[in-house]
């Protein structure tokens, strides 16, 4: 015999289930009243140092079906590098807040996000990653939430430095989590479930 | 009390993805289409999932905690109950100050949303969802009704137990987190396919909130607890050390 660890489990995860609206953005829903206002409906304040982008896309399953019920969160750094809150590195822009909430629209399946830029984070070993934006995305059918990064097909140099991106064995994919510039500031990405173009999602 | 959570930098447990549920679960076809079929990339955290949003007091109404009062200022109908519990980390610290957010159906099993169409009614004073920050021991507490069980399209008879669905936020973004609890001496909790894509009963066992009666109120609601851990953080005495570890 040997001591036990006395660690606890993490709670197993359940599904956000089709009716996630109603716990994370019940105005949005058409539930007001309770809430003056949704949380993280932008992640950034006016006059946020940085590039203003808008990113626009789908959620889409294997069968190639756009998902109406999806809610994504995304947590990204403001212009320099720096998260909001708790990095151990310093003080983040004061009007970037970094978080939203994003949910699909009940007719189209179209979700956007307009935010800036964020800088390039250190991995922890120093080296920096690329510019991304993470993303935890839920929907009735996903048992566990799942994690994902939007980076942006125009820097490529920063890219192909990224230690996350290279941890990708298979090279092809990694344009699964390139947002494709469509004009000045605005971005384009699909967050593909399953089957061809599958997203890359991580473990992290 | 566990005293509160003074690292909040650490790097993330990895998640035992045998504990929760797996992506593909043909018991739940919605699954089926919405799993991803290749390998998730697995590599250790880094500031984008162990840095994540906090949230203040200042944006917390009165009544955000109290589903019965929260929609109207008309009670609600139901079985009135107590849902509490704490927040932990798997390190067994509780987590102060984090956002719990909560929501579910009526007592007669009918969601306040455009797309439930189930023939119970609304309750015109039951909105159906609630908020709350966790105080300095990660302790939370919420006034409800029991949500009813109520009828899904699955397979053909197929039945929610009464639950309620939350979702947690950690210190870090890397520790999101959304479930479900059930209640104690539900038969329908054995039955239903989305309990069921958890494997092993043992992880099951921990989403089923107890009867509390010490919490209950005589003469006004039950109580059930439902405790919530959290990815814990490598505590990193000898992280900064050259000679390293």
């Amino acid at each position: 015999m040997v001591q036990r660890l006395d660690y606890l489990k993490e709670t197993p995860s359940q599904t956000a289930g089709p009716y996630v609206h109603i716990g994370l953005v019940p105005n949005a829903l058409g539930n007001p009243g309770i809430y003056p206002e949704d949380l993280g409906r932008s992640p950034i304040l006016p006059g946020a140092k940085g590039e203003p982008i808008t990113l626009t896309g789908r959620v889409i399953d294997g069968a190639g079906m756009i998902l109406r019920d999806a809610l994504f969160e995304s947590w990204q750094a403001d212009a320099a590098g720096i998260y909001p809150g708790n990095d151990p590195r310093g003080t983040a822009d004061p009007k970037v807040t970094g978080w939203a909430r994003v949910a699909a629209d009940f007719d189209s399946g179209i979700w956007r996000l307009d935010t800036i830029k964020p800088g390039r984070v250190p991995f922890p070993d120093g080296r920096l990653m690329a510019p991304h934006i993470a993303v935890w995305l839920v929907a009735r059918g996903i048992n566990l939430g799942l994690q994902t990064r939007i980076y942006f097909e125009d820097e490529a140099e920063a890219n192909a430095q990224c230690p996350v991106l290279a941890r990708i064995e298979h090279v092809e994919r990694r344009a699964t989590l390139l947002a494709r510039k469509t004009g000045p500031g605005a971005y384009e990405i699909d967050f593909r479930l399953q089957g061809e173009g599958e997203t890359v999602f991580f473990d992290m | 009390m566990t005293k509160p959570n003074s690292v909040d930098r650490g790097p993330l447990f990895f998640r035992d993805r045998d504990w929760h549920p797996a992506a593909y679960t043909p018991g739940y076809k919605t699954s089926m289409t919405r799993a991803p079929h290749r390998a998730l990339v697995a590599m250790g955290s880094t500031l984008s999932e162990e840095t994540g949003p906090a949230f203040g007091h200042s944006m917390i109404g009165e009544l955000d905690n109290n589903l019965v009062m929260n929609f109207t200022g008309q009670p609600a109908i139901g079985e009135r109950i107590i849902m509490h519990g704490r927040v932990l980390d798997e390190n067994g610290r509780g987590v102060p100050g984090v956002l719990v957010e909560m929501w579910q159906a009526n007592a007669g099993g009918r969601y306040r949303h455009k797309k439930d169409g189930y023939l119970a009614p609304l309750d015109p004073n039951f909105g159906g969802c609630g908020r709350t920050l966790t105080g300095p021991d990660g302790s939370y507490e919420f006034l409800t009704v029991r949500p009813g069980a109520y009828p899904w399209p699955n397979h053909v008879n197929n039945w929610r137990p009464m639950h309620i669905h939350w979702s947690i936020f950690g210190s870090g973004f890397g520790q999101r987190l959304i479930t479900q609890n059930y209640f104690q001496g539900d038969p329908l909790i054995d039955l239903c396919p989305i309990v069921n894509t958890i494997g092993k009963q043992e992880a099951i066992d921990v989403l089923v909130a107890a009867l509390d009666m010490n919490r209950a109120i005589p003469m006004d609601c039950l109580a059930y607890k439902f405790d919530i851990v959290l990815r814990g953080r490598r505590q990193s005495f000898f992280e900064n050390r050259k000679e390293g570890m």
